[in-house]
């Protein structure tokens, strides 16, 4: 992101994609404000940003698989099985708390290794490595717990979802879920700024091109299919302690976060997008369903709002970016990465 | 010792010479035999047989709607694009021709008509919202998807409308152990091959899918094209939608919770198209549809725990495409884009 010098420069960035989705934020905030200002209080702003972490977190973990061009359709398959995995092998005994942790950043990374792998040596596309994974995934945890999951959670264990650290000034309550979610976002942008993060940008951008010039395009895939992996199981902790147990939790989760990522700017086939926009881009879809409860929008309608307003978004978004004069314009807009 | 190895050498210097579509049949063949080997050994004691006509129906039955959904998917695959509303539309096609029907044969031109028009609609929103908004396929077909989601849960608490015995009869009549469903869907792909191969806004969906600017330069209205494709694609939904009412015998909103769409374009991938677009055909498609629909009636022979089920459908649609994705990526490397959708146009 470029620093700002005056309103010209703060309108040009406002206009750019990156800068759509916190126009459309500060949109949304402005409307919620209007219809009930109390939302924005401490309190009740924490418990918001409380419900949104793991949207959040998952989102940053999409953004490295997208921006090297690939997808991963496996996450909300994912988070479901680690919160499933999570109450069985628990089963209410505060000991097991932390190997337990342990076992599922393991199996977190062993998902992402396997779609990584498949993907990169086996050549599949990722839009089937991951939808593959997501039935497989999808059937074994049901196939696993007989289609009920089993056991329960230990109080220490949904701390990380549903505690803070209480008694702050004017905000109450710091959620650890807020705290984790502004490391992982921090983390991600540092890790975006190393060598690391310019070869995953120039891999999504032009794979031929960044592998004659060295890198190594299938390894910093492999990664990136590991880091949402990763994402996916700090996601399911986080929703396994706030909602509790259920295996449906992931369902569905994984076309939210992708269209998440794109709100934020991010192109669909790699290359282009701030890990901060599309963290961004998933506030405002939390966001955007905590103004659907404000307006009191019957349930079944919510699905034609979302959808208008993320087609609108992204062609907004879409339509400044083939201007002439601005960034070089994307031939592939209407393309779809592998 | 050397004798087989120059056989084994032969083998798969002739696999390598045949083309994609040819070596899907392979696997579709494959997949049969392997399936009925696993039927009879499984249930030896009982005298099952995959190739018996109960289990024939049940295979064909299942091949034609997803088949409705594939082939008109392959079509915006082809021109790199993607319709993720296709379930919805199926959904929302399946009441229009219900509740159009309303229990009168004398309605069922008109309904038809009504299903083609609306879901025809649907596609050019899609196509207009893809090519002149530029907005990705994925994301625009998720929300039209959702948009036509929320309209249906608004509308529509339950089953809705009432089909005719006369049009339930595309449901459930057969000729032989042939459903006419999917003696319609053959009729369909036959179509489809023709479409691409013989007319101009076939070959034009190649050269779009290939390379979209090429294309461009070279005089194509690649807009036009893209919207062509949605709007078939979609009509095909049309179609699968008129089929589920006339199984269900009315119009249910609960079609869209299936999730066909991810059917459907495992089906198109594993019938050899490149989700890149410009490489493939609907003759593989058709052969994809088969190998999924192959898949389930084993299963559902050998009574496989539905979970375990979709265990095995993920690894074999993974392993299957990876089967085939090496050579099919190498020789897209291989030659420029742009040359090698000219040649499959030509």
């Amino acid at each position: 992101m470029t620093r700002l010098r005056g309103p010209v420069d703060l309108l040009r960035w406002a206009a750019n994609p990156t800068g759509t989705v916190f126009v459309l934020l500060a949109v949304i905030f402005a409307w919620i404000f209007v219809l009930n200002d109390a939302f924005f209080a401490g309190p009740s702003f924490m418990a918001f940003l409380k419900q949104a972490a793991p949207l959040m977190v998952l989102a940053a973990g999409q953004y490295f698989v997208i921006v090297s061009g690939n997808f991963d359709l496996s996450v909300g398959a994912l988070v479901g099985a680690q919160v499933v995995i999570a109450a069985r092998l628990i089963d209410g005994e505060e000991s097991r708390t932390v190997p337990v942790l342990l076992v599922m950043v393991g199996f977190g990374l062993l998902v992402g290794l396997v779609n990584g792998l498949i993907t990169t040596v086996l050549k599949v596309q990722s839009f089937i490595t991951t939808l593959g994974m997501l039935l497989v995934l999808f059937g074994a945890i049901r196939l696993w717990t007989g289609g009920a999951p089993t056991g329960g959670l230990s109080e220490s264990f949904r701390t990380a979802g549903r505690m803070g650290i209480e008694g702050v000034p004017v905000l109450g309550q710091i959620p650890w879920a807020v705290i984790i979610m502004v490391a992982v976002g921090a983390g991600a942008i540092l890790l975006m700024r190393t060598g690391f993060g310019r070869i995953l940008m120039a891999s999504g951008d032009n794979e031929r091109a960044a592998g004659l010039a060295g890198a190594r395009v299938d390894a910093a895939r492999i990664a990136a299919f590991l880091l949402s992996g990763l994402s996916a199981t700090i996601a399911g902790i986080l929703i396994g302690g706030y909602a509790g147990v259920s295996a449906q939790v992931g369902d569905g989760l994984e076309f939210t976060v992708i269209t998440a990522v794109v709100l934020g700017g991010v192109v669909l086939g790699g290359g282009r997008g701030s890990v901060l926009a599309a963290m961004a881009g998933a506030l405002a879809i939390e966001a955007l369903f905590s103004l659907f409860n404000q307006m009191a929008l019957p349930a079944t309608l919510r699905p034609t709002v979302q959808g208008a307003i993320i087609i609108a978004a992204v062609a907004y978004a879409a339509r400044r970016r083939a201007r002439p004069g601005s960034t070089a314009p994307h031939v592939s807009a209407t393309a779809n990465p592998s | 010792m050397t004798a087989i190895a120059t056989a084994w050498h032969r083998l798969t210097a002739r696999l390598a010479a045949l083309g994609t579509t040819a070596l899907i049949y392979l696997a579709l063949a494959g997949v049969l035999v392997l399936g009925g080997a696993a039927v009879a050994i499984d249930g030896a004691d009982k005298g099952a047989n995959l190739f018996a006509t109960a289990n024939l129906v049940d295979m064909l039955t299942r091949t034609s709607l997803t088949g409705f959904l594939a082939i008109g998917m392959t079509l915006v695959i082809l021109c790199r694009s993607l319709d993720l509303s296709v379930g919805y539309t199926a959904a929302l096609s399946s009441l229009v021709a219900a509740t159009t029907m309303d229990g009168r044969p004398e309605n069922i031109p008109v309904a038809i008509g009504a299903v083609l028009l609306v879901s025809g609609l649907i596609g050019a929103a899609n196509g207009a919202i893809v090519a002149f908004l530029r907005v990705n396929p994925f994301i625009a077909t998720l929300g039209t998807g959702l948009i036509i989601k929320g309209y249906l849960d608004t509308e529509y608490k339950g089953p809705a409308g009432d089909v005719p015995e006369l049009f339930q009869q595309f449901g459930y009549t057969r000729i032989g152990f042939i459903p006419v469903s999917a003696l319609v869907m053959l009729a369909l792909a036959g179509a489809a091959v023709w479409f691409l191969r013989s007319t101009r806004t076939g070959h034009h969906m190649y050269a779009v899918g290939g390379d979209a600017e090429v294309a461009r330069m070279s005089g194509i209205r690649t807009d036009r094209v893209l919207i062509a494709a949605h709007v078939l694609c979609a009509m095909c939904a049309g179609v699968a939608g008129l089929l589920l009412a006339a199984r269900f015998g009315t119009g249910s909103a609960e079609a869209y919770t299936n999730l066909y769409e991810l059917d459907a374009i495992a089906a198109v991938v594993l019938g050899g198209t490149l989700l890149l677009g410009g490489r493939g055909g609907v003759a593989g498609t058709v052969a994809g549809v088969a190998i999924l629909a192959v898949l389930d009636t084993v299963f559902n022979v050998m009574q496989i725990d539905p979970f375990a089920k979709d265990v095995l459908r993920g690894a074999v649609i993974i392993a299957a495409v990876a089967l085939y994705a090496r050579r099919q990526l190498d020789r897209t490397a291989a030659r420029p884009r742009f040359a090698a959708a000219e040649g499959k146009s030509r």
